[in-house]
């Protein structure tokens, strides 16, 4: 039975190209062009997303109301969030999971091609109707991408429809880490074992697991929110026994691994690239792998490290203050394994790296302000203020960002078969390390001082401060344009230099990716590779 | 692990996009008619319409494909964790209306009461509020209202559930050992106890709203209440749709000892449906 399915199907597979027009993108089950949907659908997010924040900075940049309506700003910060969580983030490291995963472990495509299509299309769908929400009566929900009752629940006619826009988004998220998971487990090459698997197969193994128990959290909270607004229950209302508090259990259960979702794959990509351009194996294979497991797990239990100062029982104040100081040593064990894998390495600068190495230091600030919030009795003064915002923002942009584009940079040639401009990828990195520090530095001394997060107004002695911030935010926001340009120039040609199949120096040695054509042909691995290269253990 | 067999690896896909629009029109109509706008219900028709449309599309070009042997081993193991893996997503679902259920017995309702430090929040703003339960809270949300008790038609509906989980066994023991009226007669069985339990579930719902004054609007118990075995029972009807497709699909002689993942896929997914019933009866009902 089987032997018959096999032949005909090595038949079609060898003639088999995409299909013509704008057809191809609608209907594929390729994991590259997939892959590359993805991909193309969170650079635009990107874009949305960004200018949201440029319209915050702009309102920012001095005291006193300059351009929107507080409620229109207030929509501002809640989309600005949920778009680049959901829309840009997270897609964007799904889309690399797509393009990368079966070139790395040898296997000729995504385990559910078909689901996978419906993932990125549900995503599509979400993002429309979050989108949506912008032009309803009453605005885009503005309670802050938490959601929290009882202020979300005075949402306009938006309401629904962001509760929805999270349930589409959620499946469409449950579908790729399922698709993911499955394909780590059934598809990969022989010899290709657990433990020779590239560090970013495996953080996207432990994210994929993360998205699957979290997302139907979330789902679940938001659908109380609907059934209270809509049909009469109390679960966030004291007065029928219910308790707010309890859907900010419910968020944080899903919010704290959800953080950890944007940053897991960006640890993997980091550790993928570091050893290729510092030349030695990476430093400490099996421990990063244990360090993203305990991450994990430790994310189930933290929760409540960002509910502080809602009146807590002493007992879980310290209990969640303990936990959460413990996260730090799985996480300085990955960077000391970064930095000690490019210690005494023959190390290149090219823009890759040089967005890796801006990420191990300045992810390194954000896990250390995150030490400072970690401490209970600390995080009174610093909750809900501009330092957490700081926190944050430290832990996703010069982090999560920088390494997209470190990995946009890296596989941009194997992708496409051109070279991307080095002098104006080098422009892009050292405008962006250096304005999103002029950015978001300042911010940690506006929290410290006092400065609430989520105001459009602000007293006059935050004034200096801000607008240094929102000069950097346009810097950086300016900034992006070249990588948009990069981005487009390469995949028309770029350099116009040809590319070899390694593209970096011995590559080959690190990833399987690498022992293919570059530009990578339409089906890879139909057969599966031979030989499995080691260098990155 | 991946073996030398080609894996299948079908070139597009239609009923994916299909889905996705169908999946839009219903919740975007669901969300303009909860805004009383006039569409509304029209266009959650017409996406279920679609859906329902893509789902019978999409399970007989698989269904179709599984017969005609195109798909390996490796394949098989593919969808089967795909199942595991949902079947989990789902578990967690059902753990946040668990755990909303464990937090307002055992935490918000006796804060309210007045315990930990919650004495003087009640004393200034619910005086004669006793923590019990069940309970409509401080504010008697939804009015006087009596609670659903275990020893009626839910304990019927747990026979009910239980037995149908040995009913579905019983058939995949006559699918393994190629006794094909005896997995028809199974799954039948399995089936009709399983719309049979939503019928007794729909008759408790009418007593409670008819007789008992218990709705969803009745406070914190009312809410979990339904929630918990509304979700259920939805569940419930979801599975034995799935069972009534793999029923019709064995009367047209599909599935082989070796070859049946849509049978197993349905029995993992009733089988989880039954073991929340027993959470729900224990935690719901009995405690
Ligand atoms: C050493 C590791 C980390 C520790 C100890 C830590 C600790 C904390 C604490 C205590 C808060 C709550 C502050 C407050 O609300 O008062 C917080 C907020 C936050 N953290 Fe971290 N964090 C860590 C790493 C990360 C990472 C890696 C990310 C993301 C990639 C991240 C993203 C966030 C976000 C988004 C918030 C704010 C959520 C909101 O209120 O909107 N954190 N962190
Ligand atoms: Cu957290």
């Amino acid at each position: 039975m089987a032997a018959v399915a096999e032949h005909d199907h090595d038949h079609e597979h060898h003639d088999h190209g995409p299909a013509k027009g704008i057809l191809r993108w609608i209907v594929t089950t390729n994991h590259k062009d997939i892959g590359t949907l993805y991909l193309v659908f969170a650079l635009a997010m990107f874009f949305v997303g960004g200018s949201m924040a440029m319209i915050i900075r702009a309102e920012l940049f001095e005291p006193g109301m300059q351009f929107v309506e507080p409620q229109f700003f207030n929509s501002m910060t809640t989309m600005h969030a949920l778009v680049m969580v959901f829309g840009a983030v997270m897609p964007a490291f799904v889309g690399l999971a797509n393009w990368m995963i079966p070139m790395m472990i040898g296997a000729p495509d995504m385990a559910l091609p078909r689901m996978n299509n419906m993932s990125f299309w549900l995503l599509v769908a979400g993002v429309l109707m979050l989108a949506s929400t912008l032009f309803m009566e009453g605005g885009a929900p503005a309670g802050g991408w938490t959601l929290y009752p009882p202020l979300v629940l005075q949402t306009g006619a938006a309401l629904p429809f962001a509760v929805f826009s999270v349930h589409l988004l959620g499946i469409s998220s449950i579908m790729g880490a399922i698709n993911i998971v499955s394909t780590i487990f059934n598809m990969r090459a022989p010899g290709m074992t657990l433990m020779k698997m590239p560090l970013f197969v495996w953080t996207w193994l432990i994210t994929g697991f993360l998205l699957i128990a979290i997302m139907p959290v979330f789902a679940g909270g938001v659908t109380m929110l609907l059934t209270d607004k809509f049909f009469n229950t109390s679960f966030f209302d004291a007065a029928g026994g219910g308790d707010p508090v309890l859907y900010q259990h419910i968020f944080w259960f899903f919010g704290h691994p959800e953080v950890y979702v944007m940053i897991l794959p960006t640890f993997g990509v980091a550790s993928t690239i570091i050893p290729v351009f510092a030349r030695k194996p990476l430093f400490g294979y099996s421990s990063m792998v244990y360090a993203t497991a305990s991450i994990a797990f430790l994310s189930f239990i933290v929760w409540a490290h960002h509910m502080f100062t809602v009146g807590l029982p002493i007992a879980g104040e310290l209990y969640f203050m303990y936990s959460t100081m413990l996260i730090a040593i799985p996480t300085g064990v990955k960077v000391f394994n970064w930095t000690a894998t490019m210690w005494k390495g023959s190390m290149t600068f090219e823009t890759p790296m040089l967005f890796s190495i801006a990420f191990v230091v300045l992810f390194t600030m954000g896990g250390l302000t995150g030490l400072m919030m970690s401490l209970a009795p600390l995080d009174f003064q610093y909750h809900d203020t501009y330092f957490i915002v700081a926190h944050f923002h430290y832990t996703l942009v010069p982090a999560s960002v920088f390494i997209l584009m470190a990995a946009g940079y890296y596989w941009l040639p194997k992708w496409t078969g051109h070279m991307y401009n080095e002098k104006i990828g080098q422009l892009h990195f050292w405008l962006s390390a250096i304005s999103v520090n002029i950015l978001f530095f300042p911010q940690h001394f506006l929290g410290l001082a006092g400065m609430p997060r989520r105001i459009p107004d602000y007293a006059v002695q935050f004034a200096d401060w801000n607008m240094i911030s929102s000069i950097g935010g346009f810097i950086f926001g300016a900034s992006q344009l070249l990588f948009l340009y990069i981005v487009i120039d390469t995949i028309r040609g770029g350099t116009g230099e040809k590319v070899t199949d390694e593209v970096w120096e011995d590559a080959a040695k690190h990833g399987l990716e690498w022992t293919l054509p570059s530009p990578v042909p339409y089906h890879t691995f139909a057969t599966p590779p031979t030989l499995i290269p080691t260098e990155h253990i | 692990m991946a073996t030398n067999n080609a894996y299948y690896i079908p070139h597009q896909a239609t009923w994916p996009v299909v889905a996705t629009v169908g999946l839009l029109t219903m919740l975007a109509g669901f969300a303009n008619y909860l805004n009383g706008s006039p569409i509304g219900s029209t266009m959650m028709v017409i996406g279920l319409v679609i859906f329902i449309v893509m789902l019978a599309g999409w399970f007989t070009l698989q269904a179709g494909e599984s017969e005609s042997g195109m798909y390996s081993t490796q394949v098989g193991i593919s969808y089967r964790m795909g199942m595991m893996w949902f079947i989990f997503s789902e578990i967690m679902f059902f753990a946040v209306f668990f755990g909303t259920l464990w937090y307002t017995r055992n935490l918000s309702v006796p804060w309210l009461g007045g315990e930990g430090t919650g004495a003087a929040t009640k004393e200034f703003l619910w005086p004669a509020f006793e923590a019990t339960w069940p309970t409509n809270g401080p504010g008697k949300v939804g009015g006087e209202f009596e609670a659903m008790g275990a020893w009626g038609l839910p304990f019927i509906n747990t026979l009910l559930l239980l037995s149908s989980g040995v009913t579905l066994t019983w058939a995949h023991h006559g699918l393994l050992a190629k006794n094909r009226d005896q997995l028809i007669k199974g799954l039948i069985a399995t089936v009709s106890l399983g719309f049979l339990f939503v019928a007794f579930q729909a008759m408790e719902y009418h007593e409670a709203y008819t007789e008992m004054g218990l709705t969803l609007g009745s406070g914190i118990y009312g809410s979990t209440f339904f929630m918990l075995t509304g979700f259920h029972g939805f569940h419930v009807c979801v599975g034995a749709i799935i069972l009534s497709v793999v029923l019709f699909r064995t009367s047209k002689g599909h599935f082989t000892p070796e070859n049946h993942f849509a049978f197993e896929a349905a029995a993992w997914y009733w089988h989880f449906v039954d073991v929340v019933w027993l959470g729900l009866f224990i935690f719901v009902y009995l405690m």
